[in-house]
């Protein structure tokens, strides 16, 4: 019997998870997947937004405001990439420097710090490969980007790491409330819990319905991008983003935290909640808008490509209430969400304080973790030492991001395990450079069979019948 | 800081062989620096016949072409590293590699031969729209799981570009058991070799589907299936010629770009067509004291012509160590009018060289011609060039005496 159990091992959950093994409770993380971050937290813009979008007196506007505030600190204490590179929003006309204006009063109401409203001059001083067209922007120094799979993974080790359990490949089915608790079923294994957190996704209406909620429902948005060789990633410094029209945010240009360019997202609803395939117009769109943006865009070093789905409820808001007994709704959980989720966590923490979970202090809670890219990131006197103790280090497997085989173990053997080929990749780059894993797949199924003690054909992309081998050759 | 004479970055055919080269030059203090765990390079993986047949006059499987060269590594007691990867080259010739032995450490070298191979072109650089399920594979990366691992990675099988890995995968899948359904490639002519197209696909029944794209890759954890168009002059798919295959597997053979990571890392001017370096005859790249030869300098379809190529590299290098080249004025090769790009790309006065060269699409009754500015200098005539088929033409001494730069064009009819 758990205290807590959540559903869903996105950012929202994880970090939720995290957040209550502060204090003395027993807390399940239930994913359906088989690893966590595979829904929206792992296919966005990762862009911590600054807080000049959302309508003042919304969820949205005090969550991604305070959320903006904690990211550095959190992602300090977790070892996540993180960086407060400044967000510009881009005008080419007075009516998008009308808009301009109204974000910064927006921005203002909703105590975003250090707004400015700038020139075409001081624009391209910041960013000389922005349009010259582009005569106007509202700068926001406290926009940044993050890691966002890194964020959740980490969130998650780190409750993992302070006795948080996580259940993977469990879909969660039924809800049935009796004797002061949830009986979480999957069809043919039950998990039981005093409180549930509902932090699905797309899915989550879906979940909420289980305990008769039906009061809401999330459309699936699309979002596709395409991601640029870190050659290309220092055109910008800034988060570029294209005045927003009736049509939505637009395109944005964007530095990513490991160093290569992101572009995107487009925007389209659709009715499959797991539709996450690109298109050819998708691509293009982006391609056409990046290139208005900022004309050098280099689209031809395009490594990859691919689309998340943003959870559009029907209320215009984060859904963050309590329809039924001992039960938390995260739900609606769109863009500002990455941003917001530190704050959500603290205030879902206080909800189910209000519900009756009584929240005693855990003296042994730990808030560090070591940085994934430890190893990337140290001295080579330091790697050298790492090495002497643990070879595997010495043997780089993937050569174009330079991920080692110790690395590779690490993130194997870390909580919260990967156990798939894109688990080792979200965990450490590898396979995530210009020639795809081209190389290194092999090795790297290779190591994932020895380590996890399976068949090198049991072994998949990203779990379920995602293999990569149909057995031996004749 | 150690230091040696020469090191050759890549143990492949062009490193061994630039190595043996530079031996035989009378160079003795060499290190070859190689990844895997063992010389050879991708020909290791590569175990059907037809290699050799330029160089040795006989039909030899990739790993015996190889060994031919390692053996003679081995002979004549040329120092190698395995499993030792360079993660950087300076313009002032220090090299840094890592091993499990020795960790990360630096060595600073007379000369360095560049000689890392290249990678195929990936889905994502491809930019393939679809799902992304597993089961999508470059056609070497394929080779690997079969010929080195032993596993089948797919059953039925779509293949995208009709490179030259992609049709011999086409015929070792098959062998395996595996149906494959079609090579479809989106220019009118393949990019294979003639007798791999006659080989591995027609021998087998398997259709070539020329001007043809895959358009969307269906599937949720593994690949379903793909549609594929027939597509215009322009390349663009004709929407009404749609249709969906059924299949487990896509291999991709696309091309192969080649690996100038460590290039870049030195300041090396690279050619924006080759994607390698720009090199002289002696295969010199823009920092003095650097070579480069095989697939990271341009991608050869034939690995005789990388062993031709090293050798002239390791020799161009021990003269470098030795001091006894003058620096000579250069003549540059400008590629034109269906002439896609030549190695080298330039060539010192007085010295002449095999100009190695693609043609930008398929032609017939061609000449190949040499010009200084509006003069004729040289010309040869050829039946028929493909993409698909390294050319070569021959630059005298003589005609370099008095340019400035030469032209190689194709002139039709
Ligand atoms: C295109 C796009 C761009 C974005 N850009 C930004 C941005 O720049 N900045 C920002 O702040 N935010 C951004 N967001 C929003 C942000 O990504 C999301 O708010 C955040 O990732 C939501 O996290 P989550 O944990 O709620 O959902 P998810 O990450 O989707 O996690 C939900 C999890 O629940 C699991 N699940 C679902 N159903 C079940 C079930 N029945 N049983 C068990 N498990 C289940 C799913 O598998 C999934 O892992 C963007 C979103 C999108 C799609
Ligand atoms: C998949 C594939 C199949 C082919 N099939 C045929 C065929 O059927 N017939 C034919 O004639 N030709 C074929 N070729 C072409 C032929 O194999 C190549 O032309 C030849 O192998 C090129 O030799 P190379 O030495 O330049 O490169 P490679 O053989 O690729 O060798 C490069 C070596 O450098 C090493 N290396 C790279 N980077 C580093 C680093 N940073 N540090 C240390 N070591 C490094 C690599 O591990 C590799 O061993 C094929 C090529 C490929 C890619």
């Amino acid at each position: 019997m758990y205290d807590v159990a959540i559903i869903g091992a996105g950012v929202i959950g994880s970090l939720i998870a995290r957040e209550l093994t502060k204090y003395s409770l027993s807390v399940v993380v239930i994913e359906k997947e088989a690893d966590a971050a595979l829904g929206a937290t792992g296919a966005n813009s990762g862009i911590v937004h600054a807080g000049f979008d959302a309508k003042p007196g919304s969820l949205k506007a005090r969550f991604n405001v305070a959320g903006n505030k904690m990211m550095e600190e959190v992602c300090r204490q977790l070892g996540v990439s993180f960086k407060n590179n400044g967000s510009l929003v881009i005008g080419f006309d007075d009516e998008d420097k009308k808009v301009i204006e109204e974000l910064y009063e927006r921005g203002t109401k909703n105590g975003v710090e250090r707004l400015e409203v700038i020139d075409s001059k001081r624009l391209h001083e910041l960013e000389p490969n922005v349009s010259e067209k582009a005569t106007v922007a509202l700068y926001a120094p406290t926009g940044g980007i993050v890691c966002p799979y890194g964020l959740a993974i980490a969130a998650l080790g780190n409750a993992m790491d302070n006795g948080a359990d996580f259940r993977r490949c469990f879909e969660v089915k039924s809800l049935e409330f009796k004797d002061g608790f949830y009986e979480i079923s999957d069809g043919s294994e039950n998990i039981c819990a005093k409180f549930v957190v509902n932090a699905a996704g797309v899915f989550s209406d879906a979940i909420a319905r289980l305990v008769g909620d039906d009061s809401f429902k999330i459309t699936p948005r699309k979002g596709e991008y395409m991601l640029c060789d870190k050659e290309s990633g220092g055109i910008v410094s800034h988060t570029i983003f294209r005045t927003p029209s009736k049509m939505g945010k637009g395109i944005l240009v964007s530095p990513t935290v490991d160093g290569n360019l992101l572009l995107g997202p487009t925007a389209t609803d659709i009715d499959d909640k797991e539709d996450t395939s690109t298109t050819p117009e998708g691509l293009a769109v982006i391609a056409n808008e990046c290139l208005a943006d900022v004309p050098g865009v280099p689209t031809r070093t395009v490594i990859t490509s691919f689309a998340g789905l943003r959870s559009v409820d029907n209320k215009g808001d984060f859904i963050i209430d309590s329809p039924a007994k001992n039960f938390v709704n995260c739900a609606g959980i769109e863009s500002p969400g990455l941003t917001s989720a530190p704050a959500i966590a603290v205030y879902v923490a206080e909800l189910l304080e209000g519900l009756g979970l009584e929240l005693k202090k855990n003296e042994a809670f730990n808030p560090y973790r070591t940085s994934m890219h430890e190893f990337r990131d140290m001295t080579m006197e330091e790697k050298n030492e790492k090495i002497k103790k643990e070879p595997a280090y010495g043997k780089i497997v993937c050569r174009c991001e330079t991920i080692s085989e110790g690395e590779i173990i690490r993130a194997i053997r870390e909580n919260p395990g990967a156990v798939t080929v894109d688990g080792v990749k979200r965990r450490t780059r590898a396979t995530m450079g210009r020639c795809g894993g081209g190389f290194c797949t092999p090795t790297i199924v290779e190591i994932l069979a020895r380590e996890l003690g399976i068949k090198y054909e049991e072994v998949t992309k990203f779990g379920g019948e995602s293999v990569y081998n149909f057995g031996k050759v004749k | 800081m150690e230091h040696k004479q020469l090191i050759i970055i890549g143990g492949g055919p062009a490193g061994m062989s630039a190595a043996v080269s530079a031996c035989n030059e009378g160079i003795r203090d060499i290190l070859i620096i190689e990844r895997e765990e063992a010389l050879g390079g991708i020909l290791k993986q590569c175990i059907h016949n037809g290699f050799g047949l330029h160089k040795f006059g006989e039909q030899l499987t990739g790993p015996e072409y190889a060994e031919r060269y390692s053996d003679n590594v081995k002979e004549l007691g040329i120092p190698y590293i395995t499993e030792t990867m360079v993660v950087d080259v300076s313009d002032d010739r220090v090299v840094t590699a890592v091993n499990k032995e020795k960790g990360y450490f630096q060595i600073k070298a007379d000369a360095i031969i560049l000689a890392m191979g290249c990678r195929e072109r990936s889905r994502g650089a491809l930019n393939i729209p679809g799902a992304r399920p597993a089961g999508i594979y470059t056609a070497g990366t394929a080779q690997k799981f079969v010929n080195i691992m032993g596993y089948m990675p797919g059953k039925r099988v779509v293949i995208l570009g009709s490179g030259d890995i992609g049709l011999i995968m086409a015929r070792r899948m098959t062998l395996e058991g595996a149906k494959v359904e079609a090579v479809c490639e989106l220019m009118p002519y393949s990019g294979g070799l003639t007798r791999n197209i006659v080989q591995c696909l027609e021998d087998f029944g398997i259709p070539l589907l020329l001007s043809h794209t895959i358009t969307e890759i269906h599937g949720k954890d593994r690949v379903e299936g793909v549609t594929i168009c027939e597509v215009d002059e322009k390349r663009v798919p004709k929407k009404e010629t749609a249709r969906h295959i059924e299949c487990d597997t896509i291999l991709l053979s696309c091309g192969l770009i080649p690996e100038n990571e460590l290039s870049k890392s030195a300041g090396i001017t690279l050619d924006r067509v080759t994607s390698g370096a720009v090199v002289d005859g002696d295969r010199q790249t823009s920092v003095p004291g650097i070579f480069a030869c095989g697939n990271v300098l341009h991608v050869h379809d034939l690995v005789d012509f990388v062993s031709d190529e090293a050798e002239i590299a390791g020799k161009g290098a021990a003269d470098f160590i030795k001091g006894i080249k003058e620096e000579k004025e250069t003549v540059e090769i400008i590629p034109e009018g269906g002439v896609r790009y030549t190695v080298p790309q330039k060539v010192a006065k007085g010295e002449g060289a095999s100009l190695y060269f693609r043609v930008a699409d398929v032609y017939k009754n061609v000449t190949v011609a040499l010009y200084d500015g509006e003069n004729l200098i040289a010309k040869k005539k050829r039946p028929k060039v493909a993409p698909g088929e390294m050319e070569r033409f021959e630059i005298k001494p003589e005609y370099l005496e008095n340019a400035e730069k030469l032209t190689l064009k194709l002139i039709f009819g």
